[in-house]
């Protein structure tokens, strides 16, 4: 049973990270083009610093230290009076209070909490590629556009939000098709955050409970759950493809672009 | 023990030469440096292998694909479509189970199973699909005059290909074509965390920088040391794919030059 919602938790993980990331993108580009200089190099930072780096390194990098941090933050807060260090040698200790869920706390707590690290840490890396993607976008913009909002009298802010952020997506869809691809993509490295998906189920299903193959009539199954895994996938970005194709159509109605000329062209 | 003896106990710990157990307490800077270097050895081993061979796969697949014969048209469309397609650590997964079973029919598989070979062919078909794709966008857009420019001079058939289309196609490619080796790089760290066991500890980088992570529960040491290898390790393929480029574009005038961008791509 649990290998079938496992399945589910990596739908759930693609529908709550991609707003997320796609909300981290948005800031971050905000941010990156921001006309306040500190800002506008937080930003950038932020989108230099995640590109850079190996994202599988990312991703057990974040995990620990999130948990970390946190559990840090809690022992300060909840345990002043705690005088042994943290850090003793190799280990990280504090107090029982401070647990990160409580030891007590149920096993779905724990599940939840694991789910909510991998989330995050999706939504960190992912939302630095988008925040790249919708930085360009807006750039993309005919500046002919931004004039006339301005001599019609708007503010920056107005023209920001009236004329720029609806004409941007048509530019930015490409990119952010090619960002959700790798992003089902990245969903099996869940199962390096600890997250029960489906490379774990596969894993285990064929694991080390059924290690004399010789007794089954089929055999060693695991690489038929990973075949199967593999064509779940290929289903899926097929899917995909045929859906962002139809979106992308949509958003270039009316658009001053190629594909929107077509479609005017055509009507007419 | 002073840092040069730790040097030469593992320097080249990863492929076996050297001191056989790795340290297991009082963890130095100089140990994690030296250990995650010398794991750095089969990152860059499985890259540059891959790249070189995928390199000749891909112009094959690029042709296949621009080919009007369906006979080779849709083979090259399907291996494309299936390693693009689908996640390079499903993809891990499965050759691995795919070679186990194998080696049970025959004995010719059994150095698949190791990490050597076994994922470097899935690396190498991999990249292989990766870039055939990026190849056979730069074949399509070869400029049409360039190629009526070599039908007047009378290049024909494979002297025209070799002389003018192969080329051109490279020089268009090349910044993507940058990107995709980047990328390979990156993608060289999941080899060790997908079913292929890592034989004696001989891991790559990341697999010395998790073991460091997981015995010192601190990962605020190894993945920057990680990090900062890749950086170095990324600004080397950098370089010399730069003046790669150089070359492919030496007839050209100063300013139609293309400049490479870089774009590190993330998870396949």
């Amino acid at each position: 049973m649990s290998f079938y919602t496992s399945f589910g938790t990596v739908l759930l993980l693609l529908a709550i990270t991609a707003p997320v990331a796609l909300a981290f993108g948005f800031g971050g580009a905000m941010a990156a083009r921001s006309r306040i200089l500190p800002v506008s190099w937080l930003g950038k930072a932020y989108i230099a610093i995640v590109r850079g780096v190996p994202d599988i390194a990312f991703f057990l990098f974040f995990v620990i230290a999130f948990d970390q941090a946190i559990e840090w933050l809690r022992h300060k807060a909840l345990c002043p009076d705690w005088t042994d260090p943290i850090r003793q040698g190799n280990d990280f200790v504090v107090c029982a209070e401070a647990k990160m869920p409580l030891s007590s706390a149920a096993q779905w707590v724990h599940e939840v909490y694991g789910f909510g690290l991998a989330v995050i840490t999706f939504a960190i890396v992912f939302g630095a590629f988008a925040a790249n993607v919708l930085f360009g976008a807006m750039r993309a913009v005919p500046r002919a556009q931004m004039e006339t909002a301005e001599a019609y009298g708007m503010s920056h802010r107005q023209a920001f939000w009236r004329i720029l952020v609806p004409q941007m997506w048509v530019y930015a869809l490409p990119g952010l098709s090619n960002l959700w691809m790798v992003l089902i993509k990245a969903t099996p490295l869940l199962f390096l955050l600890g997250v029960e998906d489906i490379v774990y189920w596969a894993r285990e299903l064929g694991g080390s409970k059924t290690a004399k193959f010789t007794d089954y009539p089929h055999g060693d199954w695991r690489m038929w759950y990973f075949l199967a895994l593999l064509v779940f996938y290929l289903l899926f970005t097929k899917f995909s493809e045929v859906v962002l194709e139809k979106l992308m159509v949509r958003l270039s109605h009316g658009q001053a672009t190629l594909a929107g000329e077509k479609q005017r062209k055509a009507k007419a | 023990m002073s840092c040069w003896i730790t040097i030469q106990d593992y320097a080249l710990r990863s492929i076996g030469i050297g001191e056989r157990l790795l340290p297991k307490e009082d963890f130095t800077l100089c140990q994690q440096f030296t250990l995650i270097g010398s794991g750095m050895i089969w990152n860059v081993y499985f890259g540059v292998v891959a790249l070189l061979a995928g390199f000749f796969l891909a112009t094959a697949l690029a042709l296949g694909k621009n080919s009007d014969n369906r006979l080779l048209r849709k083979p090259a469309e399907w291996f494309i479509f299936i390693f693009r397609g689908s996640p390079l650590f499903i993809q891990f997964f499965f050759a691995y189970f795919l070679f186990l079973s194998l080696k049970k029919l025959s004995p010719v598989f059994a150095p698949f199973t190791a990490a050597w070979l076994g994922a470097l062919v899935t690396l190498f078909f991999n990249t292989a699909a990766y870039s055939g794709e990026i190849f056979y966008g730069a074949l399509r857009s070869v400029p049409k005059g360039d190629l009526e420019a070599a039908d007047a001079y009378g290049f024909s058939g494979w002297k025209k290909f070799r002389k003018i289309t192969w080329p051109t196609m490279l020089r268009l490619a090349w910044p993507a074509y940058t990107n995709e080796a980047i990328f390979l790089f990156h993608a060289t760290t999941l080899v060790f965390f997908s079913g292929f066991p890592a034989w004696r500890q001989k891991g790559d980088a990341l697999y010395y920088a998790s073991y460091f992570a997981d015995k010192t529960f601190n990962p605020f040491i190894p993945y920057p040391i990680l990090a900062m290898y890749f950086v170095l390790l990324t600004l080397i393929v950098v370089t010399l794919f730069g003046l790669v480029n150089r070359r492919l574009n030496r007839h050209l005038p100063q300013g139609v030059r293309r400049k490479i961008r870089l774009r590190p791509n993330l998870i396949r």
